[in-house]
Order: C-alpha cells, then sequence, then structure tokens
C-alpha cells in the first residue's frame, strides 16, 4: 500500500479524479457526499414533477387529467420518494457526509468502507424501488393497512425498497455517532462543536433508534402479504390499529430525522451572515437532543381519529406540545443573533431567512394539529398537508436549498450567479406561499386530502394553489440551471468568500483529498464573529 | 500509480487504538439497532399475549420443550467458546481461537439441524405462518433469528479462515471480538425466544 507517496506540498483537490469507477468505488466522504447529492436531488425532482402533475390535475373539480387510481399513485409516489429518498438521506447524508470529517478536523469518516457500502444499499433500495413502479402501489406514503394489506397494487416490492433504504440509514447514522465521537481533532471539545454537527448528531441517534422498527413493521406487512400473517386484520385477531402505531412509532421521530439537519444548516449560515457570535449556542445544541427525546413520545398525535383511548390522546396532545419548547429555543436564538447583527443577504441567508419564517408557520400549525379538539376537525384534512409542506418545504427543503448555496463554493470551487440565485429564490418563495397557503383554508373549510375530485365550491383556492406550483416550479427550475451552469462556466471560488471561521473553510476550495493537510489544532469555537480574531481572517 | 495510493490512504486514517475503540463503539450501537429491529416482534408477541393468554397457552402445548431446550444448551454452550475463543486470541493462540470457533459454527449447525427438525415437524401438521397469530409470532419470531444465525455462522465461518491463515494475533484481534459480540447477540436473544414460546403457563 503505497499512501506515502503523496508529497504533502501538492494540492490535489478530491474532484481532480475521473471516471465512473472512481466514484462508484470511492471511500472518500466528499466523493460519497456528492453522490448523495446529485441522487437525492434527482429523486427531488422527480417527485416534484408529480407533485406538478397532481396539482395540474386538480385545476379543476372534475377528475378530468388522470383517472382516480393514478391520481392515488401519483401521490403515494410523490411522498413515498419525497420521504424515503430524497428527505431523510438528502440533508443527513449528502451534507452529513461532506462536512462532517472537515468541520470537526478529521481526514474521513470513522468507517469509509461501510460508508461507501452504505450508498450502495441506497442504489439497491432505488432498483427495488423501480422494479415496483410496474404496479406503482396506491396506498400513500403511509402504507396504512387494513387497504395496503389487501390493495392488488405491489406493496410488498415498494415497502422492500424503503426497508433496504432503512439499512443505509441505519448504517449511516451509525457512522456520524463513532465519527463524532471519535474523530474530532485535538482541542474540538464537544462545546465547540459547529452545531451543524450537534444536529446531524441528534439526527443520527434518531436514524439508529427508529429505523429498525419501520424495518420490522414493514416486513410485518410483506409476511401479511406473502405469508398470510394476521397481525393487522382484525379477521385473524389481528389490529390495524397496531400497524399505524408501529409505523408513527418510526415515522414521527423521521420527521425530526428530515428537520434537525435543516435547523442545523440554519445555525451556521445565519451567524456567518448576521457577524455576530451565536446566540444560545448550548441551547440550540441541547434543544436538538432534546427534540430527538421527545420526537419518540409523539407517535400518537397522528391517530388521535383512529379510535384511541381519551387518556391516551391527552397524553400524547400533551407531550406534542412538548416538541414546541425546544423548537421555539432555536427559532429565538436565531433571530437574536440576527438581532444588531450586520446582516448581509446572500441568497444562502435568504434561505434562512426563508426558513425561519416558513417553519414558524409549519411549527405553530403543527400545534393546532396536536390540540384534540382541533384536530378532530382538521386531520386529514389539507390543513394537515399544508402544515406538512411548510415543514418540509419551508423547513426542511429551504435549509436543503441554503445548504447548497451556502457550501457550493468550498464543494465545487466555482461560484454561481448570485443575483440570479436571488431572483430564483423569490420566485420559489412567493411560488411555495400561493401553492400552500390556500391550503390551509382549504383545510379548515373541510377539503379532505387524497382525492382527485372536489366539489365546486373549492374550485378558486384549489386552481390558485396549481398557479402557485408553477411559480414555485419555475423558481426551481431557474435555481437549478444557475447551479448548473455555476459548475461549467462559473468564477474559481476562493477558500473563503464569507470569511466564516468554521474548519471547513480554512482550507482550499475544493477540499484537497485528504483535507488538512496537517489535522488542525483548534483553541476555540467556531463562532466568534464580530470580534477581533475575525480581522486576522 | 500515486492516485490508487489516494484512495487507499481513505481506509487507514486512525491509529489502531481508535480504530479498535471505533470499531467497538460501532458494533455496540449496530447490536442496539438489532434489538430494536426484534423490539417490534417482542411488542407485538407483548400485546398479543395479552389479549389471548389462552390460545397463547394451549398453542404453546404444541411446540417441543425439549428441543427448545436441547437447542437452548447448544447456544449458552457456543457462547462460551466463543467467548474462549477471543480470550485465546488475546493470548495469542492462534490454534486454540480457530478450534474453539470451529466448535462455535458446529453448535450453530446444530441448533440449524434441530430447528430444522422442528419446523419440518410444524409443517407435517399443517402448523403454519398463518395458522393463527401465536404460530405467526413463532415463525416470525424464531424465522428472522434464524436469519441472524445463518449470517452469524457466515461471518464466523470467514473469521475462522482467516484466524487459521494467521491474520490474528494478540495486539490486532478486532473481527474476532465483533464477531464474537454478534454471535453474544443472536444467543441472547434465542435466549428471551425460548421461554416466551416455550414455556408459557
Amino acid at each position: 500500500m503505497a499512501n506515502h507517496t503523496i508529497a504533502h506540498d501538492v494540492y490535489v483537490p478530491f474532484l481532480e479524479k475521473k471516471g465512473f469507477l472512481s466514484w462508484i468505488l470511492t471511500t472518500d466522504h466528499k466523493r460519497i457526499g456528492i453522490l448523495y447529492l446529485v441522487s437525492t436531488s434527482l429523486f427531488f425532482l422527480v417527485a416534484g414533477i408529480i407533485a406538478l402533475l397532481m396539482r395540474f390535475e386538480l385545476l379543476t373539480p372534475a377528475s378530468d387529467f388522470v383517472d382516480p387510481h393514478t391520481y392515488n399513485v401519483l401521490f403515494t409516489l410523490h411522498g413515498s420518494i419525497m420521504v424515503f429518498f430524497f428527505i431523510v438521506p438528502g440533508l443527513a447524508a449528502s451534507f452529513g457526509n461532506f462536512l462532517i470529517p472537515l468541520m470537526i478536523g478529521a481526514r474521513d469518516v470513522a468507517f469509509p468502507k461501510l460508508n461507501i457500502a452504505s450508498y450502495w444499499i441506497y442504489l439497491l433500495g432505488t432498483a427495488i424501488l423501480l422494479m415496483a413502479l410496474l404496479k406503482p402501489a396506491d396506498t400513500g406514503w403511509t402504507f396504512y393497512t387494513p387497504y395496503s394489506a389487501t390493495t392488488n397494487t405491489d406493496v410488498v416490492l415498494m415497502t422492500f425498497g424503503v426497508f433496504v433504504l432503512g439499512f443505509s440509514s441505519i448504517l449511516t447514522g451509525l457512522n456520524f455517532i463513532v465519527t463524532t465521537h471519535k474523530m474530532r481533532a485535538p482541542g474540538m471539545t464537544w462545546h465547540r462543536l459547529p452545531l451543524f454537527i450537534w444536529a446531524s448528531y441528534a439526527t443520527a441517534v434518531l436514524q439508529l433508534l427508529a429505523t429498525p422498527v419501520v424495518g420490522i413493521t414493514l416486513l410485518l406487512l410483506i409476511t401479511e402479504r406473502t405469508l398470510g400473517v394476521g397481525f393487522f386484520d382484525p379477521a385473524k385477531g389481528g389490529d390495524p390499529i397496531l400497524f399505524q402505531n408501529f409505523f408513527w412509532f418510526y415515522s414521527h421521530p423521521a420527521v425530526y430525522i428530515m428537520i434537525i439537519p435543516a435547523m442545523g444548516v440554519i445555525s451556521e449560515i445565519i451567524p456567518v451572515f448576521s457577524r455576530k457570535p451565536i446566540f444560545g449556542y448550548k441551547a440550540i445544541a441541547y434543544s436538538s437532543l432534546g427534540i430527538a427525546a421527545i420526537s419518540f413520545l409523539v407517535w400518537a398525535h397522528h391517530m388521535f381519529t383512529s379510535g384511541i383511548s381519551e387518556t391516551a390522546a391527552m397524553i400524547f396532545s400533551f407531550l406534542t406540545f412538548l416538541v414546541a419548547i425546544p423548537t421555539a429555543i432555536k427559532v429565538f436564538n436565531w433571530i437574536a443573533t440576527l438581532y444588531k447583527g450586520s446582516i448581509q443577504l446572500h441568497s444562502a441567508m435568504l434561505y434562512a431567512l426563508g426558513f425561519i419564517f416558513l417553519f414558524t408557520i409549519g411549527g405553530l400549525t403543527g400545534v393546532f394539529l396536536g390540540a384534540l379538539a382541533a384536530d378532530i376537525h382538521l386531520h386529514d384534512t389539507y390543513f394537515v398537508v399544508a402544515h406538512m409542506h411548510y415543514v418540509m418545504i419551508g423547513g426542511t427543503v429551504m435549509g436543503f436549498f441554503g445548504a447548497l448555496h451556502f457550501w457550493y463554493p468550498k464543494w465545487f470551487g466555482k461560484m454561481f450567479n448570485e443575483t440570479v440565485a436571488k431572483i430564483a429564490w423569490f420566485f420559489i418563495f412567493v411560488g411555495f406561499n400561493v401553492t400552500f397557503f390556500p391550503q390551509f383554508f382549504l383545510g379548515i373549510q373541510g377539503m379532505p386530502r387524497r382525492y382527485a375530485t372536489y366539489p365546486a365550491e373549492f374550485e378558486s383556492l384549489m386552481s390558485l394553489s396549481t398557479y402557485g406550483s408553477w411559480i414555485l416550479g419555475f423558481g426551481i427550475l431557474i435555481m437549478v440551471i444557475n447551479l448548473i451552469s455555476g459548475l461549467i462556466n462559473g468564477p474559481k471560488a476562493p477558500a473563503n468568500p464569507y470569511n466564516s471561521l468554521s474548519l471547513e473553510w480554512q482550507i482550499p476550495s475544493p477540499p484537497p483529498h485528504e483535507n488538512f493537510e496537517e489535522i488542525p489544532q483548534v483553541t476555540d469555537w467556531t463562532y466568534g464573529y464580530g470580534k477581533k480574531k475575525e480581522l486576522e481572517v | 500509480m500515486a492516485e490508487a495510493g489516494i484512495d487507499q490512504s481513505h481506509d487507514h486514517h486512525m491509529d489502531p487504538a481508535t480504530e479498535y475503540s471505533s470499531s467497538k463503539l460501532g458494533m455496540w450501537l449496530f447490536l442496539g439497532t438489532e434489538i430494536l429491529l426484534f423490539g417490534g416482534l417482542f411488542a407485538a408477541y407483548a400485546i398479543f399475549h395479552a389479549r389471548y393468554p389462552e390460545m397463547f397457552y394451549e398453542q404453546h402445548l404444541e411446540l417441543n420443550r425439549t428441543m427448545g431446550a436441547i437447542n437452548t444448551c447448544v447456544l449458552i454452550f457456543s457462547s462460551l467458546t466463543m467467548a474462549m475463543g477471543v480470550s485465546a486470541i488475546k493470548w495469542g493462540r492462534q490454534k486454540t481461537a480457530a478450534i474453539l470457533i470451529l466448535i462455535t459454527i458446529i453448535c450453530g449447525f446444530i441448533f440449524g439441524v434441530i430447528k430444522y427438525f422442528e419446523y419440518s415437524a410444524k409443517f407435517s401438521h399443517h402448523i403454519y405462518p398463518d395458522t393463527s397469530i401465536f404460530f405467526s409470532l413463532y415463525f416470525l419470531m424464531t424465522g428472522l433469528h434464524m436469519i441472524h444465525v445463518f449470517i452469524g455462522l457466515g461471518i464466523l465461518g470467514v473469521i475462522f479462515v482467516l484466524t487459521l491463515k494467521g491474520k490474528f494475533n494478540s495486539k490486532y484481534n478486532t473481527p474476532i471480538e465483533l464477531g464474537g459480540l454478534y454471535w453474544h447477540l443472536v444467543d441472547l436473544i434465542w435466549i428471551y425466544l425460548f421461554p416466551l414460546l416455550y414455556l408459557i403457563g
């Protein structure tokens, strides 16, 4: 093994090596990050196009573009692909892979081979999903029994694909936990860690604890369909509600697997573009773990109308309100960081501010849904759809786009067109609100989700929502074109375009293969903005 | 080629002590996820046992307690030989370690053979996973456990060959220790399955 051949004074960017095999066989965390970034982004675009098709059907009350069964298939695909193939691995695996070793001052993750193996497992999961497309499921992404046990679509392959993906998620989380424990540079104490690392750590814990449970749940569903097991079938003495309990025991924590990394991203972007130290560092750090802990105790708030006992419903409603506390702690600390800061409206900062605004709406409407009396009325209406999209797009996707714009120069060594990026942000922000804000009203007026048709009285709000989806799609299109053209003919990026203090910005863009020529000695936290230290950078 | 060297260097970027403690931490975390995977089945067991105690009692009489008990002893014994194998390699006794790992593997096979006879007996009495909730649980829990036994045997097989080839010694033996941890988990899960399924009373 000839690893002594690299001379230390030669800078070899990690993107240097070309060829398919150099990517698919790589053990470099930065390249694996790109593999995830490209795959998850493709799935995001595919599922986004499916969403546009659904909104197109909903332009008019009648079912004139697709038939109801196709519509059921479309929302199942949209939900499953977005959740399992984009949002869960999106930020956590792509930016987690790229950033964790760079931010903690390590050369790679703890288990580089396991890391690429996790990506192969992800690919295997996607391959199985593609096979399932021959006869795609129409159950919704939640695969609720008893319908999922009886429909003649291919639920088995689809859930098996998700099961396989779960392994990828577990192994990635495991890798990140060990990396954070064992690979930190000297002096990088827990309380000096960038907040993105705290967020990734909390996410990894959730991935480890929750994913096995959805794994066994989906396996049980598969045996229900193949071996005739009856755990979820009342005719055989089983209980369909049990499936919901099992499913949400994973899938509610999974909501936080999706959102916590985005919160980490926001905590990185805001201090840099406010030129102020992050306010309430420890509160933000521990609130990530707090959210992770509480997230395991709230699953039954998805089931208030499923026939659970009144006592259980009240306890779960109360516990659900508790989640609002650590979440609000974060939001207040971000705002306190902005206060009296010298704010620069970089495109990444715009996404961060968009996150705070939209996520707050998403979070507060979540409190409505957590309240028992309100939920009985709002359950399974467009209100839930709007709430969920304010959290998932307004939160996670805004964080994802923000991260994309923020770390783009570091990752690819190129700059994108900042003006175009701001224009794209504007269309995305406006389009998103026009699409989803009307859905709150639709929900309150009683429009149920998951129908291809609707009463004529909802037409104005429904078509407004569809027009909004076109603006949103247009904005994303501009953003994608801008980022891709930046890769092709953007100017070269400097090592540290934003004068950030975090470790990943102290090395060349794109980083050399070995990240750090010498493992850095860390003496301070990464948020000392506006202090004397900044002048030295 | 220098480039070939570059990628290799990513695999060995830790000092041996960190590598050892990282691997162990990783393995323990993984074992935690395995327990959670079985946790779903244990939860289902608890719920349905509480709901249908008579059915569980009556149907568990169909299971062969003797075979279950023998299998429990076989697995506990195999855990002992595995633990001895780990100790042996830490003292640098490669041959002893290899023999002990081989005995562990043989025990695993004996377990599989006995389980095969048990399953065949059930099938010949027309008892299948869809017969009742209890037998669904029986087949799924022992079946998932059996898959883990097979995976464990595969891991131990590789470790056995590598031990024979002298890849491990008193200084470097992490794979044996990790394989041992996995095997103990397989054993531990069975120790819970046996009373839950065979000894209801």
